[in-house]
């Protein structure tokens, strides 16, 4: 199952916050064109996992590879640099800044090509074109995950971190966003996504990774794990 | 009307409130984007616009006695700005960036105590008498004095009220501009709504952090100069004495609201001349004295009231 | 004989400053080291003291309100009760906001408090000040205090005239100096209490974590406003003494707003914030590098005057103030940055709940 060269990978992490160790002997990789869902219960470490990647945490031990070179330790505005974009689940997008500024911050590390990239997110969230001159602040909760995924869409990137996209979303909004997030992945941009609506994040993942108590404690493909019943019994029962 | 009660209130209330709100809004400009960006209140702000105006008489002094020139002093002010940012940043290196990720309370502290550092060596340097900045009489502007009468209105204003407003409006229009239309502008914006996002956005906090003491320290030194050009003389107390209706002009704004602040900056200087006009019988309403304490007073009724400031700035 | 006796005195008075210095520096570690209160307004508590007890007990003047006659002690509770009173409303208003706001309101305060002393020329005499204020012990010797009650029961006027008169003219001033450092003493007996019983543990509490604090059912405002007031009255009780100390205060000089305040925490800072033991250290060591900073730099100047004729030295005697002043803010940052604990670190009680 694992690529010669996954895009990103977190080898037998070992990460918390101060003397708080949360992560223990995390193993996840992200292939090449892949989408790749984290899912747990509560306070399992699924974010802790993606905040591990964008340096915002303490590691302890193991490594984080980004196409084969290790990025472990790497400060936060120096991780998107290297093509790594972050979507966080809250507070994710400048609220007093215009859509249009926000993109162009999302841009803040590209040089050239930004109207280009502009343009092309306009095509892929086509809802924002026309709010483009209104304060992200305004917007409705949907609308405002869209605004922050082209942001962090507006560098070139490696791979895209998604942190619970759809949580505190209308039905109609999540289904949104998983297209949204496929059609993403269709223009080559491989995704690693933290999902509490395991059902749907399994559905669209190529693979999944079960995290209990910060360890790996299921690995398979999207159906796979879907049809699995122990991982039905403990997560999807009840839920959508 | 304009004999019995404009031409008072006009001239000598309304205009010279203006003028003080010009300087106000200048200063408050730098605090409140301290505040918001770097987030931290800004003890030692008030002490630039004054290194600024000492700076500027410096220049313009060594221009008089070596060159022969007689330099306007918003033209010395040039100079006196590029050091001011210097010193400003060589401040923000040395001495507030070592407390970037400690509790912010500790680089209030360090700012309280650069606040007495950099007085102190202006002190030292300069001495600490009084220091002519603009000698003679402003007289007000004969060609709108006549002007304005003919319309039975006359407006009595020195022409450096008129530098002084025409100034800050400039300096407004090239502010709104940066803030608006720059990559280095929005960045700003960006930093003080959630500096955690900006990190993780990839922004460049620490040239966002230059950018910020670059456009206070110009601000500030600004209104230290327009200030000096009004009152015509220099003291090293004369930033210490602006620091609190700058700060109550920052938070009435609503912190980390640079155009809040030039509002509440207009605000309280209006506030604080037009506190002291007879409005109630013959005596002024409030004793000239007392006029920093109508700065204050305005400040905690907005702590109580409404903490964000008028235009729902951040609240801690 | 008597340059040695000079000497002693000089003492006694360099160790009655640094007593009142250390009351001030154990008021705001109350504020700032037990719950992280920042408070710039130090000068402005310690005026409010100072100038209570002074129009309380202040013989009548043609300059200010006065001649009350009201006891001396009564008068430094009024100077603790008024700083208190100030502290509280300032703390209601301001405590739930973030520490940048306080500090703010309490540099305003203090401003405040100055502008009122030099402009309500009635009662304060204005910018010229109130002189003649009585000094504990020193006071008895003053004739409208031993030609009145309680001083009369023991014996009359020209008793206590021959019984002063055989005293050598310098005999309060061990008194004085011994009656602060008491004072001192019992303020840290007492706030040594406070920290170790359940109202300290909880202000330490609430400072490690504020939201878990009020999550255990504290009412943390509540404590802070008390720590915040309890500080306040401290200074103000440092302000009484200041003013018996000095005997004619000012606004501008005597409470220079942000000298004094900077000066207190600076000490505080030094000899550890959240150790009492440490502020008082902390305000005489510095007191002491205060003061012979004053003679170093004095003596420097007027060896360079001996040696060179380049510039005028008199320009430089008048400015060496500021130097001294430019050093300790500079010490400060030097503190802050490398030793931010300070020489006696804060050595916490167990927290609530833990042994």
């Amino acid at each position: 199952m694992s690529n010669p060269q996954p895009v990103l990978e977190l080898r037998g992490l070992f990460a918390g916050y101060g003397e708080m160790e949360i992560l223990h002997d995390i193993n996840i990789h992200v292939d090449k064109d892949e989408v790749v869902a984290i899912i747990g219960p509560n306070g399992a470490g699924k974010s802790t996992a993606i905040k591990a990647v964008l340096g915002l945490l303490n590691i302890r031990n193991g490594k984080i590879l980004l196409e084969n070179t290790e990025i472990t330790d790497t400060p936060p505005e120096k991780v998107v640099t290297k093509g790594i974009s972050y979507v966080p689940q809250t507070h994710n997008v400048f609220v007093n800044l215009s859509v249009e500024e926000n993109l162009e911050m999302g841009a803040w590390t590209r040089s050239e090509g930004i109207v280009e990239r502009l343009e092309e997110m306009y095509v892929l969230f086509p809802d924002l074109r026309e709010k483009r001159k209104q304060a992200a602040g305004s917007l409705s909760g949907g609308q405002r995950q869209m605004v922050a995924m082209a942001k962090a869409l507006m560098v070139d990137s490696k791979v895209l971190l998604l942190d619970e996209p759809t949580a505190g979303l209308s039905p109609k909004y999540r289904a949104e966003i998983f297209e949204t997030i496929q059609k993403i992945n269709g223009e080559g941009v491989p995704i690693l996504i933290v999902e509490q609506n395991a059902k749907q994040a399994l559905g669209i993942a190529n693979r999944g990774y079960v995290l209990v108590d910060g360890t790996n404690r299921f690995t398979g493909t999207g159906a796979e794990l879907l049809a699995d019943r122990e991982v039905a019994r403990m997560f999807l029962g009840g839920r959508d | 009307m304009w004999t019995s009660f404009g031409f008072e209130f006009v001239n000598f209330y309304l205009i010279p409130g203006l003028v003080l709100g010009c300087i106000y809004a200048l200063g408050a400009i730098g605090i409140t984007l301290t505040f918001g960006i770097l987030r931290f209140a800004n003890f030692a702000h008030g002490e630039v616009m004054m290194t600024g105006a000492y700076l500027t008489w410096t220049i313009s002094t060594l221009a008089g006695s070596l060159l022969g020139w007689a330099l306007h002093p918003l033209i010395a002010a040039i100079p006196a700005v590029l050091a001011a940012i210097g010193i400003l940043i060589l401040i923000d290196r040395y001495f507030y960036k070592p407390f970037r990720d400690a509790p912010t309370i500790m680089v209030v502290m360090a700012s309280f105590g650069m606040m007495l550092v950099v007085r102190s060596t202006v002190q030292f340097i300069w001495g600490p008498n009084q220091l002519t900045f603009v000698k003679g009489i402003d007289r007000p502007n004969e060609a709108v004095r006549q002007f304005t009468a003919d319309f039975d209105m006359m407006l009595l204003v020195p022409n450096k009220h008129f530098w002084i407003m025409a100034g800050t409006i400039i300096i407004m229009l090239g502010f709104t501009y940066l803030l608006e239309r720059t990559r280095i502008g929005k960045a700003m914006r960006a930093v003080s709504d959630s500096p955690d996002l900006a990190s993780v956005t990839g922004i460049d906090v620490e040239a966002v952090v230059r950018a910020t003491w670059i456009v206070g320290g110009f601000c500030a030194v600004a209104a230290g100069v327009f200030l000096a050009m009004d009152i015509q003389f220099l003291e090293t107390t004369m930033g210490f004495r602006m620091l609190l209706p700058m700060f109550a002009a920052a938070i009435l704004g609503g912190i980390g609201r640079p155009f809040g602040a030039v509002f509440g900056g207009l605000i309280i200087g209006l506030a604080e001349e037009l506190s002291a006009y007879p409005w109630i019988g013959d005596a002024p309403l409030i004793s000239p004295g007392y006029k920093t304490g109508v700065a204050f007073s305005i400040m905690i009724i907005m702590l109580i009231v409404r903490p964000s400031g008028l235009f729902k700035g951040r609240t801690f | 004989m008597d340059q040695l006796l000079g000497l002693l005195l000089y003492f006694f008075s360099l160790l009655t400053v640094g007593g009142i210095y250390a009351l001030l520096a154990l008021g705001l570690n109350v504020q700032w080291g037990f719950a992280g209160l920042f408070n710039v307004g130090i000068a402005g508590f310690a005026a409010v003291g100072a100038y209570t007890y002074a129009i309380l007990t202040t013989d009548t003047s043609p300059f200010h309100y006065g001649g009350l006659g009201i006891p001396l002690v009564f008068g430094g509770v009024a100077a603790m009760l008024l700083s208190g009173v100030i502290a509280g409303i300032i703390g209601v208003i301001c405590i739930r906001l973030r520490a940048d706001y306080l500090a703010i309101a309490t540099i305003g305060i203090a401003e405040i408090i100055k502008l009122f002393l030099k402009n309500q020329t009635d009662l304060t005499n204005g910018p010229r000040g109130i002189n003649k204020i009585p000094r504990a012990w020193e006071h008895l010797s003053e004739e409208r205090f031993y030609t009145s009650a309680p001083m009369t029961w023991i014996t009359d006027a020209a008793g206590w005239e021959a019984f002063f008169a055989s005293l050598p003219r310098w005999w309060w001033q061990p008194m004085f100096t011994i009656t602060v450092l008491l004072f001192v003493f019992g303020v840290y007996l007492l706030l040594e209490r406070a920290r170790l019983a359940p109202w300290g543990r909880m202000m330490t509490a609430i400072r490690e974590n504020e939201h878990a604090a009020q999550a255990a059912g504290k009412d943390v405002t509540r404590r802070r406003i008390e720590a915040f007031i309890l500080g306040a009255v401290i200074m103000g009780m440092a302000g009484a003494f200041f003013a018996q100390h000095l005997r004619l205060i000012d606004p501008t000089n005597t409470f220079d707003a942000a000298k004094l305040t900077f000066l207190i925490w600076v000490m505080l800072i030094a000899g550890g914030s959240g150790n009492n033991r440490g502020a008082i250290l902390g305000a005489f060591l510095i007191w002491t590098i205060w003061s012979g900073s004053e003679l170093v730099i004095n003596s420097s100047v007027e060896i360079i005057a001996n040696y060179q004729d380049l510039f005028d030295v008199g320009v430089l005697r008048t400015r060496a103030g500021y130097l001294r002043m430019l050093l300790i803010g500079i010490l400060l940052q030097f503190i802050l940055q490398r030793y931010p604990s300070g020489i006696l670190p804060e050595s916490r009680p167990a927290a609530i709940g833990k042994q």
